[in-house]
């Protein structure tokens, strides 16, 4: 399969300039594809997919026959990150992540940026992911977003933004880890003569952090477990992958019990301590004496264990309160008040629904915004204006008006695409980037992340939910003498 | 040197489980592929040899109210494919595979990748099942769980849930070799004390085959004499589907679990699997004939199911009282 025929069609792309030539650092990987024999290249990624789905790399659809499995589909050209750019978007994540923990710790206690009106206090009262349970709650060494995905977009600038920040329990890391694995596996001869940085320290980097955040007076080895909420979740290869790469147990909320404010684990020994959480559950399911009484998946006591600093949790609960679109419009604020700092990522403009004139603007312009429910994920509740029916438009115009404080608009994004294997041959496909961030003994960013890419014709929605797939992303290492 | 935190109860039940199913699938193909040999040896009794497979997995009653007559057809279609059935080779690789992907940290990848590439073949031969390619479907499912087996023992450590993997798959081993004996001996009573024509031969060497008893008993015994059968898939030291040969190695995993001596009891399925234990050392096989090889047979599956629970029993924490209580409060 060869790229002649291939055409940006007036969008950025990652792998061609505009002027459809192949960017610097695409050459090699371009040489290697196009002196492929016919045929390969579709037998590799054939070959991927049978392999995916025997290793059962797959995720449950919700809604879907109780049990249905799918692969996540996977496509073998990658998304390539020159190092510079790779330094200066870990730089931009460290210092976002820095502040948004800052953010959370003052918001369960002092409060101060609400009393120096950066921020509207109600915002943050009538956030669905505000937790007033977690008040005065001092997390092991003040962190409270150990593990967050923040999802990035190149749009037609160039320019890359933050399109949301993914603190409450981001999911994904394992198809990195899995697509690199895959990759090497398929088609091993790309990777010669590049220095693509390695992501396989993930696991143990994850481990050092969760182990780094046990509460004090906790044994030499801390006990470390991952809560799922069972084989039926739609992220439940990641639970176990993760914590087989780990070496610690999985365990499920049956499996728990709180004793005396301590968390125990229900063994054929009988009872053993545990002193970190890696819960993969959220909030809402966690407890249910502190959160939603109707959860049969979470651990009753568990938050005053946690309160009590007999149990370090993570991420940490209540985290969400920034996850929420409309404080995340706050970000660039946050930086600048507690770090004096401007922020190097860019954040998307976003008009909030709440102001009066912001509103009126996106009730006229709905045909060109993308509209966003302030507390949604995955894809849903979601309005993308040029795409959208008159139909809709109306609908998300009655929702909006209804509960203007639970929605946000932003420009519509050109993302940038990469080519992808569509039937016989290339088409460009619109990407984002999900890079993984842990905050432990101090903030490390892994090189890469989740490339999801939207493989329907023409859409912009890369949601594993919604149709889309995922690329190996490959963070090129900066050559000798060129620095970090 | 760092002490393995013990297994999750849960964890230590899946791997049980997922061992026992994995063993029952291999059984069962296996006895239907000798089947479908005998049947050709013996064409003028065409469906007879049928119903016997399902009075050995004992599910009797279930199969006459939805399949009726122990035709082949029904009793493949029954024993292979059908998911109604739970202790079909489908169902039974559905249950191990959905128990390894509970505990997929516990196992080793290649078990975890071995146990659903199996399942998912399953899920093709049902969708299009080739009755021409019934003895080749049997022959990979035999040797799948084979390998599973092998996987199992090469890549996973041989710590608590490896024994409680070990424990469940000679514990369902042991139990399919007393049934296999139970069915066949009912039938062939009658003639078993007229030995030597030829169709008594072809069955017996059928029972034989069925556990893959065969050349081993040729090697030791030689000639095909009921008694000395019954001996050796009962009592034989050395052969590894013997009841005594499953139960020793599931006694010396039960004790790798607690850690109690050998010989000696800390918990009930200790006790009870002792007392099994020796019996089948100490009791000769002359005893068991003329005590009545079907009762005999009888209180040793009764014995194996108190093992059973016992172990659930045993290796189950429960929940404290004080949080019980709180989970039940509204």
């Amino acid at each position: 399969m060869r790229f002649d025929a291939y055409q940006t069609q007036g969008f950025r792309d990652e792998m061609f300039d505009d002027a459809g030539v192949v960017r610097p650092e695409a050459r090699l990987l371009l040489d290697t594809i196009e002196s492929l024999e016919e045929g390969q290249l579709l037998q590799c990624q054939r070959a991927a997919e049978r392999l995916l789905l025997q290793m059962g790399i797959t995720f449950n659809v919700y809604g879907d026959s109780a049990g249905a499995e799918r692969i996540f589909p996977f496509d073998l050209i990658p998304r390539i990150v020159r190092a510079e750019e790779w330094a200066w978007i870990e730089r931009g994540l460290k210092q976002r992540i820095h502040a948004l923990n800052e953010f959370i710790d003052d918001i369960y206690h002092d409060q101060k940026i609400l009393k120096d009106k950066i921020i509207p206090e109600e915002v943050i009262y009538s956030a669905t992911f505000y937790r007033p349970q977690c008040a005065g709650i001092n997390p092991p060494r003040r962190i409270w977003c150990h593990i967050t995905g923040t999802d990035l977009v190149r749009h037609a600038d160039g320019n890359i933004y933050v399109l949301e920040d993914n603190l409450r329990v981001p999911s994904g890391v394992s198809y990195v880890l899995e697509n690199r694995d895959l990759m090497k596996r398929t088609f091993p001869q790309v990777f010669e003569g590049l220095r693509v940085r390695p992501v396989d320290d993930y696991p143990s980097n994850l481990l050092e952090m969760l182990e780094s955040i046990a509460p004090p007076g906790t044994a030499d080895k801390p006990t470390v477990v991952l809560l799922t909420p069972g084989m039926y979740n739609s992220a439940y290869f990641e639970h176990s992958f993760l914590a087989q790469q780990m070496g610690i147990q999985l365990v499920e909320g049956r499996d728990l019990a709180v004793q005396d404010d301590t968390v125990w684990m229900r063994t054929t020994k009988g009872l053993r301590r545990v002193d970190v959480i890696y819960r993969r559950i959220d909030d809402d399911f966690m407890d249910p004496t502190a959160f939603r009484e109707d959860s049969l998946l979470g651990v009753p006591g568990l938050l005053d264990a946690y309160r009590a600093g007999k149990v370090a949790l993570a991420n940490a609960p209540g985290n969400g309160v920034a996850d929420d679109k409309v404080v995340y419009a706050y970000v660039p604020d946050m930086i600048r008040y507690y770090l004096g700092e401007d922020a190097i990522l860019y954040n998307v403009p976003t008009f909030l629904c709440w102001r009066d004139k912001d509103r009126q603007h996106v009730l006229e312009n709905l045909d060109k915004l993308v509209v966003k429910a302030a507390n949604e994920a995955g894809g849903y509740g979601m309005l993308v204006g040029p795409h959208s029916t008159a139909e809709e438009r109306v609908d998300f115009a009655a929702r909006i008006a209804a509960n203007p404080r639970n929605y946000i608009a932003q420009p519509t994004l050109a993302l940038s695409r990469v080519p992808t294997v569509i039937d016989d041959h290339f088409e460009g496909r619109h990407v984002d980037l999900r890079p993984y961030i842990l905050y432990g003994r101090d903030i490390k960013v892994l090189p890469g992340g989740l490339t999801r890419v939207a493989l329907r014709r023409g859409s912009l929605v890369v949601n594993s939910s919604q149709g889309g797939g995922s690329k190996d992303t490959w963070v090129l290492a900066a050559a000798a003498g060129e620095g970090n | 040197m760092p002490e393995t935190p013990p297994l999750l109860s849960r964890v230590a039940d899946s791997v049980y489980w997922m061992a026992r199913y994995i063993e029952r699938a291999e059984n069962v193909a296996r006895y239907i592929g000798v089947n479908l040999n005998l049947q050709l040896d013996l064409p003028m009794e065409p469906n007879q040899q049928w119903q016997p497979l399902i009075d050995t997995s004992g599910d009797t009653v279930d199969f006459k109210k939805r399949f009726g007559e122990a035709t082949q057809a029904n009793v493949i279609e029954f024993l292979t494919y059908d998911l109604a059935n739970t202790n079909s080779i489908a169902s039974c690789l559905r249950s191990a595979r959905e128990n390894a992907r509970s505990v997929r940290e516990a196992i080793s990848s290649e078990m975890w990748t071995q146990v659903n590439s199996m399942y998912l073949d399953m899920q093709m031969q049902r969708r299009l099942p080739d009755p021409r390619q019934l003895h080749e479907i049997l022959r990979s499912i035999r040797l799948g769980c084979h390998l599973f087996q092998g996987i199992t023992d090469a890549t996973m450590s041989h710590g608590e849930a490896w024994h409680f993997a070990r424990l469940g798959r000679k514990l369902e081993r042991a139990d399919k070799t007393s049934r296999i004996l139970d069915v066949k001996y009912f039938i062939l009573l009658p003639s078993a004390r007229v030995v030597g024509t030829p169709y008594d031969d072809i069955h017996w060497a059928a029972v034989l085959k069925s556990v893959s008893g065969f050349s081993m008993y040729r090697k030791k015994h030689g000639r095909l004499v009921p008694s000395e059968i019954v001996d050796f898939l009962l009592m034989d030291r050395e052969f590894p589907r013997s009841i005594r040969f499953c139960v020793h190695s599931a006694d010396e995993s039960l004790h790798a679990i607690t850690g109690s001596p050998i010989g000696s009891f800390a918990y009930p399925s200790e006790q009870v699997m002792g007392l099994l234990r020796a019996e089948l050392d100490f009791t000769p096989v002359e005893h068991i004939l003329a005590g009545g090889l079907h009762e005999y047979l009888d209180s040793l599956q009764e014995k194996m199911n108190t093992v059973d629970s016992c172990i659930l029993n045993d290796f189950a924490t429960p929940i404290p009282q004080s949080q019980a209580a709180g989970a039940h409060a509204d």
